[in-house]
């Protein structure tokens, strides 16, 4: 009936007080910020270019926008707010995935329920027509 | 200078409103004067208003609920009263005035009674049942608590000063629109919604942080007690889903103040939009409400079942898909504008997927009590209340949640009776159950329970006969939200519901008279061991009321139960087991910055309203200034020395020694 006395210590649960022992270094933060700054930078730099030029084939350059962008998300993620495959970050992770979902089930969601609605709607000047 | 507000705004002409007010202002100001006069300000302000600790500020949500319930359920009266003389009669209220009561009643019930009666709860009983010693954000679980505070004082505001919305509690546009709604109804249901949203916002993201980050040692997830993860999820929809409403009640205000067309019927506008996003919020929000109410009901029945919770793995499983699909049924508020068969088919069967896990969780409360040793009192005639009800609510929910039947019955008082069973029959009741349970924890002393109990068959029974009609008249054709009717064969279901509505009214009497006649006899119901119903999560191991820092030492917790395990070693043993090694303990100090803050978001809103845009602008720049100074602050702990713990800790040993010796 209970969950068993033998899991007492879990990696992913830790509880207040025991926070494990991980000591980051001053130098190796201020590194981590850093490249993280660089590799944005950069992300943004090629976004703003390939709008401007013929380097990409033209009518793909919003899909290579969406990578760049995706990309951007993911520089973010790991270095500006620390989300990593570590135990500590577990709940971070699941926090994460179920944002996602959520983000994923809205718009997706809307757009398919919008567009739905739209189909059986009639246009909007034969509304008008039965109205008058 | 005043933007649009003029003395013309007063409704000096209808007496109802006026002598509603006076009453209201009357009442405020006596209380008032009687806290001055006797000499209780200092207190109030120091040890409540200011405070950052999670059991006053729990305590404060839930004053703010029963308050607000009064105000909400008078407005009930009024709907109720109308319908039933309002037969071939225009009734006492006119058209524009029963469309504010009817909004009114809605945003009430959901936003300011519903929500901080849950919220407080949580509060108060979360950071005691994992056994720690504070939530997360102590300072910012204030300012949330005064936020919410902001929103329900602006929609009383609206009761006298100008006028509130017509547009029913959601404010579905084009009706809400400038063109349609020209009025400042719609913008004080607005902007109130906006900061009380924010306020519920920051209470989410405490609770999550409070139960993913700070437990007692040992307390593993699958060790918590279920209300805790009721309300982690419960927090998790509140963070997920609160954004949406702020996001589309920011697209509504840029409509209305700035000519934006996002749902308007013009300028490529889409009113569908709203819908959508408004119950990708909606949908949510009810298991936002239910499920702690869900997790107040697994305490209530385990403890006066004197068992433990029967297929807890499940329970948690059920919990945690319930707040996963809340996410995936909102289409099924709208299955009839427009959207075919696949759309209407996939959501409508999700919305009966979710009564899979809301089976698993009734079953698992009957098995719960059954062979169990059942105390009859108070909070478990609200759980086994709720259960009937519940079900019959959910029955019919799963029958609104067939396209095909809802084309029939929507915006019908079919619609009506069924939330209105699941919110009363469910939220309410679980908030009763949890208010009648967890109050000796919060003031040392029971409620009274013969009071108690007749308020319950009050409830329940005008509750069957407020709203059982109201199903049958749905399935007549009546549609919801009539202020007058000239359907012969609906009057008398209405003068019924009616009657149930009076009935409903003793049950809060008798509620204000248990409050009253407990707080009188309160040494007689005194509870001195904090453990007055023979639980069995950590809450009880405290004294009643708790002390500031909850626990003298934080517990160690070896398994499930662990203050019930604790109890059924040897009673000499517990009674003289080692008194523990005291130590100064480090408490958050209280801080005004939430009662300020909402203060000037009051104004501010005030002015948003009436368009006072340098107030506006005056209120936004000192609620910021407020964060800035908080901010800069460089001492907000207060230590709690080692030998005062020791004495408050001690009395408590003390007398559950001398309750297990006379056992």
């Amino acid at each position: 009936m209970n969950a068993g006395s033998s899991d007492d210590v879990r990696l992913d649960d830790t509880a207040p007080g025991d926070q494990g022992s991980g000591t980051i270094t001053m130098g190796r933060a201020v590194w981590g910020y850093l490249i993280g700054f660089a590799l944005a930078t950069l992300l943004s730099v090629v976004s703003f270019y390939l709008t401007r030029s013929t380097l990409v084939w033209e009518p793909s350059i919003p899909i290579a926008l969406s990578v760049l962008a995706i990309a951007q998300m993911g520089v973010h993620l790991v270095f500006f707010l620390h989300i990593t495959a570590g135990p500590d970050s577990v709940n971070n992770l699941l926090a994460l995935a179920f944002g996602v979902l959520i983000v994923m089930l809205l718009v997706f969601g809307s757009l398919w329920i919008m567009t739905h609605l739209n189909h059986n709607m009639l246009p909007m000047d034969q509304i008008m027509k039965m109205q008058r | 200078m005043w933007g649009k507000l003029s003395w013309a705004v007063i409704p000096l002409d209808q007496p109802l409103i006026l002598v509603a007010s006076t009453i209201v202002a009357v009442a405020i100001v006596s209380v008032l004067g009687w806290v001055i006069a006797r000499g209780h300000l200092p207190y109030l302000w120091k040890e409540w208003l200011t405070s950052v600790d999670h059991k006053r500020i729990g305590v404060m949500y839930v004053v703010l609920a029963l308050v607000m319930l009064l105000r909400g359920f008078s407005d009930a009266l009024l709907m109720r009263s109308q319908q039933a003389l309002a037969y071939n009669a225009p009734g006492y209220l006119t058209p524009e005035h029963y469309n504010q009561i009817f909004s009114a009643h809605g945003t009430m019930m959901i936003f300011f009674v519903a929500m901080p009666f849950v919220i407080g709860l949580m509060n108060f009983v979360v950071p005691l049942q994992l056994g720690v010693r504070d939530v997360a954000f102590p300072v910012l679980n204030s300012v949330g608590f005064w936020l919410t505070a902001t929103g329900a004082l602006l929609v009383n505001i609206s009761l006298i000063v100008g006028e509130f919305a017509r547009t029913g509690w959601l404010p579905y546009p084009p009706l809400s629109e400038l063109a349609y709604s020209p009025g400042v109804g719609v913008d004080y249901y607005l902007w109130a919604l906006q900061i009380s949203g924010i306020g519920t916002l920051l209470a989410g993201i405490n609770l999550v942080t409070t139960v993913l980050k700070v437990r007692a040692p040992g307390m593993n997830y699958l060790r918590m007690p279920m209300f805790c993860w009721t309300t982690l999820a419960s927090s998790l929809l509140m963070v997920a889903a609160f954004p949406i409403l702020t996001a589309t009640f920011a697209m509504l205000l840029l409509d209305r103040y700035l000519g934006f067309h996002f749902f308007t019927n013009e300028g490529g506008g889409n009113v569908m939009m709203f819908m959508n996003l408004i119950w990708a919020w909606g949908h949510p929000e009810v298991y936002i409400l239910i499920l702690p109410a869900f997790g107040v009901f697994s305490e209530v029945l385990s403890t006066f079942s004197g068992k433990p919770l029967f297929g807890y793995k499940s329970m948690v499983a059920a919990t945690m898909s319930i707040c996963l699909l809340s996410f995936m049924v909102w289409l099924h508020h709208f299955f009839t504008m427009g959207a075919g068969a696949d759309v209407n088919a996939v959501f409508g069967v999700a919305t009966m997927v979710i009564a899979v896990p809301t089976g698993v969780k009734v079953f698992n409360w009957l098995f719960t009590m059954y062979g169990g040793r059942i105390v009859f009192a108070t909070p478990t005639l609200w759980a086994i209340g709720f259960m009937v009800t519940f079900v019959v609510g959910g029955m019919t929910g799963v029958l609104l949640a067939v396209p095909p039947a809802d084309f029939v019955l929507h915006n019908s008082l079919f619609l009506v009776a069924h939330f209105h069973n699941v919110i009363i029959g469910g939220v309410l009741f679980g908030a009763f159950a949890g208010y009648t349970y967890w109050f000796p924890k919060a003031f040392g002393f029971r409620l009274h329970e013969g009071l108690g109990k007749a308020a319950f068959w009050f409830w329940i029974s005008g509750f069957y006969v407020a709203f059982m009609p109201l199903y049958w008249l749905g399935l007549m054709g009546m549609t919801r939200r009539l202020q007058h009717y000239d359907v012969a064969a609906w009057r008398p279901w209405l003068l019924v519901a009616a009657g149930g509505a009076v009935l409903i009214f003793i049950g809060i009497i008798l509620q204000i008279a248990q409050l009253v006649v407990s707080i009188r006899q309160r040494e007689i119901l005194r509870d001195s061991t904090g453990d007055p119903w023979n639980g069995r999560s950590l809450e009880w191991a405290t004294a009643s009321p708790p002390p500031g820092f909850n626990f003298a030492v934080l517990p160690t917790v070896g398994h499930e139960e662990p203050y019930w395990r604790g109890k059924q070693g040897p009673r000499s043993q517990a009674a003289t087991e080692a008194e523990p090694v005291y130590l100064d303990i480090e408490m958050p100090r209280n801080s005004p910055v939430g009662f300020i803050c909402a203060f000037f978001a009051t104004a501010m809103g005030f002015g948003l309203v009436w368009h006072i845009w340098w107030l506006v602008g005056i209120a936004f720049f000192c609620a910021y200034a407020t964060f800035v100074v908080l901010a800069w602050r460089d001492h907000h702990e207060d230590i709690i020395p080692a030998a005062l713990v020791a004495r408050l800790d001690r009395a408590n040993r003390q007398a559950r020694s001398m309750a297990a010796a006379r056992l």
